[in-house]
């Protein structure tokens, strides 16, 4: 029995690993805030958040079936809510109930593991009339499969067969064991044995009789011996009492499962919930294979400064299919940084299967997303500036691949602009014919600019536009990178227009 | 040229039994840890323990007819079916006296005698195989030949034979022994098994509906040789008397072999373990590329050379680290006795000095060194300065401590001795420390002996014909890489420069080197 809720015919591995850097993803584009959202303060809930949308889905159809049940989760989300309320149940009293057992004891084991089945009992029976009365008003693959599961695996005459048998294994009568002798003469291959039955002829009762029986008794007081004597017991009784605690255990990581993949949904709920508040729209985004190129979306918005504000933000529209390398230049605190990391937040909403902040968005998917921004000094003065930079950047090139996409942020800016401009030149070449698709904010004009001469097909330039008077719309508009980014007005705010 | 066989197996470590080792030495010779033959000695042992092999690794030999007595030996053991051979052989003995050092912490007597019985059978079977093994081997070493010699004899004799054949067959009888406990409250019985089935297979197969994936293993890990309860022991003293035959003949058996374990075997199972241990830790080494060679050694002639050598406690480290490792070569000829190196720093030349140290003491061991091919010096002392922190304990200044360390070398130093510099008067001015050098580079080329001289000073390196002058290098194109290869060349005191993008490998052609498709 398995939930699949995150993907077709996959369990969702909370223990995989995250990409290697996770840290600055979650420093450059604000994640913390988007986790924070998903998960209202449950501990849970922000972890599952963050471990499925830091580790995105690079195939279109794993997107599609998440898309799918997130739509039935829109529509049913009470249900949705009291389904994952059995598993948090379960966890719960699996605590209680396994406080202060004896793991190491067979005997512990056993009768512990009798306790837990009795109480999973219950909740699979109260999964199975949530099923019967609600299951036909889902209609994503991905629901339909689940509900249909738990009718048929959970009837009634499975619940009376696992009772039965829950009464039987308490062996009241004694326990019956065979040994061979081992090295050193130790008893060893200890086998719990069905007693043959009373009523056999004659001639094998005679010969039975023949074989001498050696009868010994533990004193009452020999606390040893009956601890020993028990030793000898649980030996026997060691393969049944971990046959039903594994069973006990596939019941138990089923309902952590259900429990792990829903959790994903209900955050995608919460944060639903809280755009919706502040009047903020989500799309469901149309995924492009990771070979292909695009990129072009309405109204796309920043969640986190949404969320930050909470309050309405400008939205940017732009289309920029086929292209490998975007440029954006421009004013400065013209928008510039909000709309980098407005790409790539959408990207990892897409890419785990939720909605993403905009009124329509598409985008072909990557295989990696690397974000390289500028960095405050190095406090510890271990390495100048540029050398930092670069460490990052060489991280960077160690673990992307073809059809990752990078996001750049005023990078390899700390030495004079020739230079800079040229290991960015080098850096964004080397990239590019890597089919990697790079997103790069700059101020250089000598990098920015030499691209614009060469006319590339699969170069898009963007600028943070500007108002005649030097007031700013936040919005990024296509055009060609200049050579000021109006550093002065921004001076003119601070120190005031006459000086 | 290959020895004679010895008339008589002694020792696989000595040929002759004048030569074994009287007293053992506990502790590492003083260069030890300048060498960081410390750090290799203590990766070879590690999981050798039990065999105590360091005092072998502290005894370097002073006769090259033994020295070739090892190397024939190791020879034969590089053949790999032969190693395992041995080491299947040693793993049986380490279990056998495991037991045996067991029994002696027992209470109960038919546990005791099923463990004794368990520790012969062990030793059988380890005997037997190797002797059978051996007998197929193509052995050459004239060591080997003779420990073949001596087992093969061991094995075929009547007392051997016997003890074989009682420890089988009691086995057998044992093996044939089943019987049932029934357990209720606090009485036990113990009668013998009658085929009742298993319930526990009833019982899975109930609950095979639930499986799923792995799952936690809920069985209760039964500790192993942990001993034996008062229950148990009462238990099987109820089996005795279902088997009473079968039991007597297991106490006649253990009163009659007490001493069933022959001595020469037992000094050969340890000491074959000093090559088996090298030859492990090489091998990874190997296994990487890099070479290794039997060098041809000498007490006379001090033309020394080695082709792709390296430092075997570095090549160790790097190999597990998974990074390549630069080999380099050397040679002194004619009248050239001392190596200058000199250099940029962090290029390879304390590693170069380590390396020449190796060699010469692994090579006094009977080991093959690092290296496609190797002439080495048989020398009577080693010696190594290397700089210390300085000590507060001693109120001499640094300088004054160097200098009495370095008296204290060349008043012992005999033109058959080998010196190691590194880094010496590093604390004072540059004057001073040039005239120094001077100083002792005129004591050393007087004294005729090999020297390696780790130095910043230039001048050293063509001090007189003695001397020739090794440097470490850096790329011309690019300074900031290091090649860690020392060559010989005049010390030409060459600066470098960094070019930072280059350094972390990001210039155009790095990076579509380094990002995967």
């Amino acid at each position: 029995m398995k939930a699949f809720l995150m993907y077709k015919n996959l369990d969702f591995d909370l223990q995989r690993q995250l990409p290697s850097n996770e840290q600055i993803l979650t420093q450059d584009l604000e994640l913390n805030t988007l986790f924070n959202a998903m998960a209202l303060d449950n501990k849970f809930l922000f972890e599952v958040g963050k471990k499925a949308v830091l580790s995105g889905q690079s195939d279109v159809d794993t997107i599609i079936y998440r898309q799918n049940i997130l739509k039935d989760c829109l529509k049913n989300p009470s249900i949705v809510r009291e389904i994952y309320q059995i598993p948090i149940e379960s966890s719960e009293s699996k605590q209680r109930h396994w406080m202060g057992v004896f793991s190491y004891i067979a005997s512990g084991v056993l009768s512990s593991s009798i306790e837990m089945l009795q109480m999973f009992v219950g909740l699979l029976r109260k999964l199975k009339n949530i099923a019967d009365e609600h299951a036909d008003k889902f209609e994503s693959e991905g629901f339909t499969a689940f509900f249909a599961m738990i009718k048929k695996e959970l009837d009634d005459e499975y619940f009376a067969i696992v009772e039965n048998h829950l009464k039987q294994l308490k062996f009241r009568n004694g326990v019956l064991i065979s040994a061979e002798l081992g090295e050193g003469n130790e008893g060893t291959n200890y086998i719990l044995r069905k007693p043959n039955a009373k009523n056999r002829n004659w001639v094998k009762q005679f010969f039975a009789q023949k074989s001498p029986v050696y009868t010994f008794y533990i004193h009452p007081r020999d606390d040893h011996g009956s601890r020993a004597l028990s030793e000898i017991k649980d030996r026997g009784i060691n393969l049944v009492a971990n046959a039903l605690a594994q069973s006990a255990d596939h019941i138990d990581s089923f309902f952590k499962m259900l429990q792990i993949e829903l959790a994903f949904y209900i955050g995608c709920l919460n944060l639903y919930e809280q755009l919706a508040q502040i009047g903020e729209t989500v799309s469901f985004p149309l995924p492009v294979p990771a070979n292909e190129r695009s990129h072009s979306f309405h109204g796309l918005y920043d969640v986190c400064l949404a969320l930050t504000k909470k309050q309405k933000t400008v939205g940017n529209d732009v289309n920029a299919d086929n292209k490998d390398l975007v440029i954006i230049t421009g004013a400065n605190q013209g928008g510039k940084s909000t709309f980098l990391r407005s790409i790539g937040l959408a990207q990892l909403m897409m890419q785990c299967g939720m909605f993403v902040p905009a009124e329509n968005f598409c985008a072909n998917l990557c295989e990696g997303l690397f974000t390289h921004y500028r960095r405050k000094e190095d406090a510890s003065m271990k390495s100048g500036k540029l050398d930092e930079e670069l460490s990052r950047m060489s991280t960077i090139a160690d673990n992307i691949t073809s059809n990752s996409m990078a996001l750049f942020n005023e990078s390899f800016a700390a030495t004079n602009e020739r230079e800079g401009s040229e290991i960015a030149r080098q850096i964004t070449r080397a990239l590019l014919e890597k089919r990697i698709k790079v997103f790069f904010v700059t101020h250089q004009y000598d990098f920015a600019h030499g691209f614009y001469d060469k006319r590339m097909e699969n170069v898009f330039f963007l600028r943070a536009e500007r108002k005649a008077d030097g007031g700013r719309t936040y919005k990024v508009i296509e055009g060609e990178p200049l050579q000021t980014s109006y550093g002065e007005d921004v001076y003119h705010t601070v120190f005031g227009t006459d000086n | 040229m290959k020895g004679e066989i010895p008339m008589i197996f002694h020792s696989i470590l000595f040929k002759d039994n004048k030569d074994r080792i009287k007293e053992e030495i506990l502790e590492a010779p003083l260069f030890f840890v300048d060498l960081n033959l410390d750090q290799i000695v203590n990766t070879i042992t590690v999981s050798k323990r039990e065999y105590n092999l360091k005092p072998f690794f502290y005894s370097p030999l002073h006769d090259i007819d033994i020295i070739k007595y090892r190397q024939e030996i190791i020879q034969d053991l590089e053949n790999g079916l032969l190693l395992g051979n041995i080491k299947s052989f040693a793993q049986k003995i380490i279990v056998m006296r495991r037991y045996l050092a067991m029994i002696e912490k027992l209470y109960y007597k038919n546990h005791k005698e099923g463990w004794f019985l368990e520790a012969v059978e062990l030793y059988c079977d380890a005997v037997s195989c190797l002797a059978h093994d051996l007998s197929l081997a193509d052995l050459k070493s004239p060591g080997l030949l003779a420990f073949r010699v001596f087992l093969t004899n061991y094995a075929e004799s009547p007392q051997y034979t016997s003890l074989l054949m009682e420890t089988k067959n009691l086995k057998a009888d044992l093996a044939t022994v089943k019987y049932c406990v029934i357990i209720k409250d606090s009485t036990v019985k113990v009668r013998k098994y009658e085929l009742e089935t298993d319930y526990t297979i009833e019982v899975e197969k109930t609950f095979e509906k639930f499986k799923q994936g792995a799952v936690k293993d809920h069985s209760v890990k039964l500790s192993v040789g942990s001993g034996m309860n008062h229950v148990e022991a009462q238990i099987l003293d109820c089996v005795a008397k279902l088997f009473p035959d079968i039991f007597k003949t297991l106490d006649d058996y253990c009163a009659r072999n007490k001493q069933f374990l022959d001595e020469t075997i037992s000094v050969f199972d340890r000491e074959i373990q000093f090559y088996v241990a090298y030859l492990d830790y090489i091998a990874k080494i190997k296994w990487v590329g890099l070479k290794f060679c039997y060098p041809q050694i000498s007490d006379e002639n001090k033309e020394v050379y080695d082709y792709e050598g390296f430092d075997l406690a570095l090549a160790n480290k790097r190999v597990s680290e998974n990074s390549a490792i630069v080999c380099n070569d050397f040679y002194l000829r004619d009248k050239e006795r001392v190596i200058v190196v000199s250099g940029p720093n962090q290029g390879g030349k304390t590693t170069f000095a380590r390396t020449f140290g190796q060699l010469h003491y692994l090579t006094s061991l009977g080991f093959p060194v690092p290296g496609r091919e190797a002439q080495l010096f048989l020398f009577d002392r080693l010696f190594t300065h290397f700089e210390k922190e300085e000590d507060i304990k001693n109120l001499r200044g640094k300088l004054q401590d160097d200098l009495v360390r370095i008296f204290a070398i060349l008043d012992q130093a005999t033109p058959n001795s080998i010196i190691i510099l590194n880094e010496i008067f590093t604390s004072t001015s540059l004057k001073d420390a040039v005239f120094l050098s001077k100083k002792i580079m005129e004591r050393i080329t007087q004294l005729d002996l090999l020297c390696v001289c780790v130095t910043f000073i230039d001048e050293l390196a063509s001090f007189s014909e003695k001397t020739i002058s090794m440097v470490s290098t850096i790329v011309p194109e690019n300074p900031a890489v290091r090649t860690y290869k020392i060559v010989r060349k005049p010390a030409d005191g060459l600066a470098y420069a960094i070019s930072i993008a280059e350094k972390y490998r990001l210039t155009y052609e790095y990076l579509k080197e380094r990002v995967k498709s």
